[in-house]
C-alpha cells in the first residue's frame, strides 16, 4: 500500500477531506454499500443484523440503567424498584433491558440454528463460526451476571449454584470459588464485581462482533444453497437490497419485542426474583433463565458433579470443533435429505432439554434429561461424522443464478466471458 | 424460491448471461434513471425513511428524560417546616434540594437594624421588606454567593461578622441581619428561596 | 414459507415460558380482574377501597416499603386527602442538632411506615413467621393477583384427617396448606366510605387490586404506550415492506 492520501471517490468536500485521510467512508461503502452479497438470502439471514441491533439496544439501556442502579446488597433491590417507579421511563428502560436479554438469545439461537442448517460453519468459514461461539459464551456470562444484579431470590441462588460449579474442579476448586466470591459466600463483593464485569463484557462482545463481521467480509456470506457465488450474476450489492430486507425483519422483531415489553414484561422471568435475596432461605426449586435451561438440564443429567460440569461446558465447546466433525462436503441441508432429518430431531431434542431443565431433578425427568443429553452429543460426535461418508447428497445447482432464475431462462446480451465457467456438481 | 431438480444441468450456450443483464437493470434503477416507476419508489423510500426517523426520535426521548430528576427527587423538591418551636432569636437550618436553608426568628432589634440601613450603603441594594415579607421570619439559602461555602452565624456561639448577621469563614464575607452582603468578596446578598406560609406557623419551601 | 418456519421456531421458544412457573401448586381460578386483560385498567374505586383494607387490616403486620404516601395521588385521592392520611403516621427523622432521632408526622415524600423496624422484630412479633413486604407481592407469586385473591378467600376448614399445626391455619391455596397468617378479613371488618358492602370477597378483591397496582403502577401507561408502539410499527412495517418490494421488483430472487 502506498503512503499518502487515499484516493477518495466521494464528491462532498467534508466527506472527501476526511476520507482522504482516514478512508472510513470508502470502507463503509465497500463493506456495507457495494459489498457483493448472495442474491438468494432468505429471512433467516436477517438474524445476524438483528443480533447486532439487539446488542446495541442492550448497551444503550444498560448504560442508562447503570446511572440509577446501586451495586450494593442493601440497596440493589430497592434501587431497581426505584428505577421501576420513580425514574422517568425507568420501567420502560428496565423492561427493554430485561426482555432484551431474552430477545437476544432468541435471535442468536435462530442465528446459530441457521448456521447449523445451511452449513455456514464449514470451510472456509470455520474461524467465523468459532468467533460466533465466543460471542455466545460471552453473552451467557454477561446474561448470568446481569441476572444477579437485581438481587432477588433467583439472583442470589442462581449465583450461588453457578459459582459453586467451579468447586467441582479437583484440588483448587474451593479456592477458585472463594476467589470468585471475594468472600465465603455470594455477598456484597460478589455483587460488586459482577456489576463491574457485566458492564465490561458487552464491550468485549462488541470487539468480537467486529472480528466476526471482519471475518465474514473476508469469506463472504454463506447462502441457502450453500454454494459459493461464482460471479456478479450470483450477488447483489448489500445496499439497498439487504439493508431494506433486514429492515423488514427488524420491524417484525421490534413488534415481537414490543409486545413482550408492553404487554407481558414478566412472562419470561421468574416471580421469585421479585422477592429480595435471602441467604437463609432457598426457593423451592431453583431454575435459571429460560435460555440456560438446555444446558442446565445437561448439567443435572450427570450424577457426578465434575462430570456434569464438564458435559455442560462441553455441550458448547463442541461447537468449536463442529467444522471438523461434520465431514460432508455439502453445506446446505437442502441437499442433505438424511442429515436434515437428524438436525430436526436434534432441534426437537434441544426443546426437550429446555423443558426438562425447568423440571425438578427427580424421577423420570432425570432419565429424560440423560437420554436427551446423549442425543445432543450423538448428533455432533456420531451422526455428523458418519453421515458425511454415508449420505448421498442431492445434486447441487451449478450456480446461484441458475438456481434462482430457472434452467431455461434466457436473456439477450451475448455471453459474458468467465460467467460460463461453472461446472455442474462443483465441489461446493 | 425454485429449488433445482436432478438433471437440470444447462444445455449448451444459455448460461449465466441472464443474471448479469438483470443486475444491470437493478443497478440502473437504483441510481434513479427517470422512469415514473423510480419516482414512485423514491417517494416511498422518503416516506419510509421519515417514518423510521420519527421512530428513532421517539426512542431517544425516554433515555433523555430518564436523566431528568426522578419522581422521588421531585417529591423532595419542597420542604415543609413547622415554625412553632423556633423561639425568638433562634435559628434553624433545614436541607432543601441538597442545600442548607437558614430560617431565623428575628428579634425586634435585628429587624430594626436591618430596616435602618439606607440602600445607598449596600453593595447589592435590596430592602429588608422585600427580603422578609413577614419581618420576624427570615428564610434564605445558606450558601455564600462568593464561592459556595456555608456562612457561620446560625448558632449563638458562631462568629456573626461585623454586621451581626452571618460571616463566611472561607474568604471573609460579612452579611447583615437581613442576609445582605456588607463587606468581603461576595457579589450579591444571600439568596431567598421561593416559599409560602401554608399556615401562620408553617412554611413550605420550594 | 420460510418466514412461517422461523416464526414457528420463535413461537416454540416462547412456549418454554410457562414451564418455568410450573410447580406442584394447583392453578388458582381466574378471578376476573378488570386489569387482567391485555388492555385492562385499574378501577379507581377498588384501588381506594383496597388501600383502606391494607391500611386498616394488612398494615398491622405487612410493610410496603417501596411505596410513598405521594403515590396515593395516583389512585385518585386528592392532595389534601393524602396529606391527611400521611399525617396519621409518625415516622422517624433525624438526627436533629442534638444528634437525636425524633418522630414527626409523615409527609407526602415519606415512605409508607413499616410496622416493624426489621425482619427480626417482625418474626419475634409473629411466632417466628415473617409477614412479607407487599410492595411487589403480585409480581412475586406465580399467578399473581388470582393467587392472592384465592388465598385471601381460601380459609376453609381442614379436610378430615389433616392436622393443622400449632399457630398455623388451613388455607386451600397456600402451598402446603398451612399458613401462619390467620384469616384477617371479616364481613364488615372495614367500613367503606363509598357505601360498598364490605363482604370478605369484596375486601379481598379490593385489596388485591390495590396490591396489583402497587406492584405495577406503570401498567396503564405501559399498555397505552404499547398500543401506540404497535400501531406505529404496523404502519412502518407496511411502508418498509412496500419499499422492499419496490427495491426488489426488478431482481428475480
Amino acid at each position: 500500500m502506498a503512503i499518502g492520501l487515499h484516493d477518495s471517490p466521494f464528491k462532498n468536500p467534508v466527506i472527501r477531506w476526511i476520507d482522504q485521510r482516514l478512508p472510513v467512508f470508502t470502507m463503509m461503502q465497500k463493506e456495507y454499500g457495494t459489498f457483493p452479497t448472495p442474491r438468494n438470502f432468505n429471512y433467516f439471514w436477517n438474524f445476524g443484523a438483528l443480533a447486532m441491533i439487539n446488542l446495541l439496544i442492550m448497551i444503550a439501556t444498560g448504560i442508562f440503567l447503570a446511572m440509577h442502579y446501586t451495586p450494593h446488597t442493601a440497596y440493589a433491590f430497592d434501587s431497581v424498584e426505584r428505577i421501576m417507579r420513580d425514574v422517568n421511563y425507568g420501567w420502560l428502560i428496565r423492561y427493554v433491558h430485561m426482555n432484551g436479554a431474552s430477545m437476544f438469545f432468541i435471535v442468536v439461537y435462530i442465528h446459530i440454528w441457521r448456521g447449523l442448517y445451511y452449513g455456514s460453519y464449514k470451510a472456509p468459514r470455520e474461524l467465523l463460526s468459532m468467533l460466533g461461539v465466543d460471542i455466545f459464551l460471552l453473552m451467557m456470562a454477561t446474561a448470568f451476571m446481569g441476572y444477579v444484579l437485581p438481587w432477588g431470590q433467583m439472583s442470589f441462588w442462581g449465583a450461588t449454584v453457578i459459582t459453586n460449579l467451579f468447586s467441582a474442579i479437583p484440588l483448587v476448586g474451593q479456592d477458585i470459588v472463594i476467589w470468585l466470591w471475594g468472600g465465603f459466600s455470594v455477598d456484597n463483593p460478589t455483587l460488586n464485581r459482577f456489576f463491574s464485569l457485566h458492564y465490561l463484557l458487552p464491550f468485549v462482545i462488541v470487539g468480537v462482533v467486529f472480528l466476526h463481521v471482519a471475518a465474514l467480509h473476508i469469506t463472504g456470506s454463506n447462502n441457502p444453497l450453500g454454494i459459493e457465488p461464482k460471479g456478479p450474476q450470483d450477488t447483489l450489492p448489500f445496499h439497498p437490497y439487504y439493508t431494506i430486507k433486514d429492515s423488514v425483519g427488524m420491524v417484525a422483531y421490534f413488534a415481537v419485542f414490543g409486545f413482550l415489553v408492553f404487554f407481558m414484561p414478566n412472562y419470561l422471568g421468574h416471580p421469585d426474583n421479585y422477592i429480595p435475596a435471602n441467604p437463609l432461605s432457598t426457593p423451592a426449586h431453583i431454575v435459571p433463565e429460560w435460555y440456560f435451561l438446555p444446558f442446565y438440564a445437561i448439567l443435572r443429567a450427570v450424577p457426578d458433579k465434575l462430570g456434569g460440569v464438564v458435559l455442560m461446558f462441553g455441550s458448547i465447546a463442541i461447537l468449536f470443533v463442529l467444522p471438523w466433525l461434520d465431514t460432508s462436503k455439502v453445506r446446505s441441508m437442502r441437499f442433505r435429505p438424511i442429515a436434515r432429518i437428524f438436525l430436526l430431531l436434534w432441534t426437537i431434542n434441544f426443546f426437550v432439554l429446555m423443558w426438562v431443565g425447568a423440571k425438578p431433578a427427580e424421577g423420570h425427568y432425570v432419565q429424560i434429561a440423560q437420554i436427551a443429553t446423549v442425543i445432543y452429543f450423538a448428533y455432533f460426535l456420531v451422526v455428523l461424522p458418519a453421515l458425511g461418508r454415508l449420505e448421498k447428497p442431492l445434486p447441487l445447482p451449478e450456480s446461484i443464478a441458475r438456481a434462482v432464475l430457472g434452467p431455461n431462462a434466457t436473456l439477450g446480451g451475448g455471453p459474458v466471458p468467465g460467467a460460463a465457467a461453472a461446472k455442474p456438481m462443483d465441489k461446493a | 424460491m425454485p429449488t433445482r431438480k436432478e438433471g437440470d444441468s444447462p444445455c449448451g450456450g444459455d448460461i449465466e448471461v441472464i443474471a448479469m443483464a438483470e443486475m444491470v437493470t437493478a443497478q440502473g434503477a437504483s441510481q434513479g434513471a427517470g422512469a415514473p416507476e423510480v419516482t414512485k419508489r423514491d417517494f416511498l423510500k422518503l416516506t419510509t425513511t421519515a417514518f423510521a426517523a420519527v421512530g428513532v426520535g421517539a426512542i431517544v426521548w425516554p433515555f433523555i428524560a430518564s436523566m431528568n430528576p426522578a419522581r422521588d427527587v421531585l417529591a423532595l423538591a419542597s420542604t415543609e417546616l413547622d415554625l412553632s418551636p423556633i423561639a425568638v432569636g433562634q435559628s434553624v437550618t433545614v436541607m432543601w434540594r441538597g442545600k442548607p436553608v437558614f430560617v431565623r426568628h428575628r428579634t425586634p432589634e435585628q429587624i430594626a437594624a436591618a430596616r435602618a440601613v439606607p440602600l445607598s450603603e449596600l453593595k447589592d441594594p435590596a430592602t429588608d421588606e422585600s427580603r422578609a415579607p413577614r419581618p420576624e421570619w427570615l428564610v434564605m439559602i445558606g450558601v455564600c454567593t462568593h464561592l459556595g461555602c456555608v456562612p457561620l452565624g446560625q448558632k449563638p456561639t458562631d462568629p456573626a461578622g461585623d454586621y451581626n448577621g452571618w460571616f463566611c469563614p472561607c474568604h471573609g464575607s460579612h452579611y447583615d441581619t437581613s442576609g445582605r452582603i456588607r463587606r468581603g468578596p461576595a457579589p450579591t446578598n444571600l439568596e431567598i428561596p421561593p416559599y409560602t406560609f401554608t399556615s401562620p406557623t408553617q412554611i413550605r419551601i420550594g | 414459507m420460510r418466514v412461517i418456519r422461523s416464526l414457528a421456531l420463535a413461537a416454540s421458544l416462547f412456549s418454554a415460558g410457562p414451564a418455568l412457573a410450573a410447580g406442584s401448586a394447583p392453578t388458582p381460578p381466574d378471578a376476573g380482574f378488570g386489569f387482567a386483560g391485555l388492555f385492562g385498567t385499574f378501577d379507581r374505586g377498588a384501588l381506594q377501597r383496597g388501600f383502606q383494607v391494607y391500611k386498616e387490616v394488612c398494615a398491622a403486620c405487612h410493610a410496603m416499603r417501596q411505596l410513598s404516601y405521594r403515590n396515593l395521588l395516583e389512585i385518585g385521592l386528592s392532595e389534601a386527602q393524602v396529606r391527611e392520611i400521611a399525617a396519621q403516621f409518625q415516622v422517624t427523622d433525624g438526627p436533629n442538632d442534638e444528634g437525636q432521632m425524633f418522630e414527626r408526622p409523615a409527609r407526602l415524600s415519606d415512605r409508607f411506615r413499616r410496622p416493624f423496624p426489621n425482619e427480626q422484630a417482625a418474626r419475634a412479633a409473629n411466632n417466628g413467621a415473617y409477614p412479607p413486604d407487599l410492595s411487589v407481592i403480585v409480581k412475586a407469586r406465580p399467578h399473581g393477583a388470582n393467587y392472592l385473591f384465592a388465598l385471601l378467600t381460601g380459609y376453609v376448614d381442614p379436610p378430615p384427617g389433616v392436622e393443622v399445626m400449632e399457630g398455623m391455619h388451613y388455607n386451600a391455596w397456600f402451598p402446603g396448606h398451612q399458613i401462619a397468617m390467620p384469616n384477617v378479613l371479616n364481613p364488615d371488618g372495614v367500613e367503606y366510605a363509598d357505601g360498598t358492602p364490605a363482604t370478605v370477597e369484596q375486601q379481598a378483591r379490593d385489596v388485591t387490586t390495590f396490591l396489583a397496582w402497587a406492584a405495577e403502577p406503570e401498567l396503564e401507561q405501559r399498555r397505552r404506550m404499547g398500543v401506540q408502539v404497535l400501531i406505529f410499527l404496523a404502519i412502518l412495517g407496511g411502508l418498509v415492506y412496500a419499499t422492499k418490494r419496490k427495491v426488489w421488483a426488478d431482481v428475480k430472487h
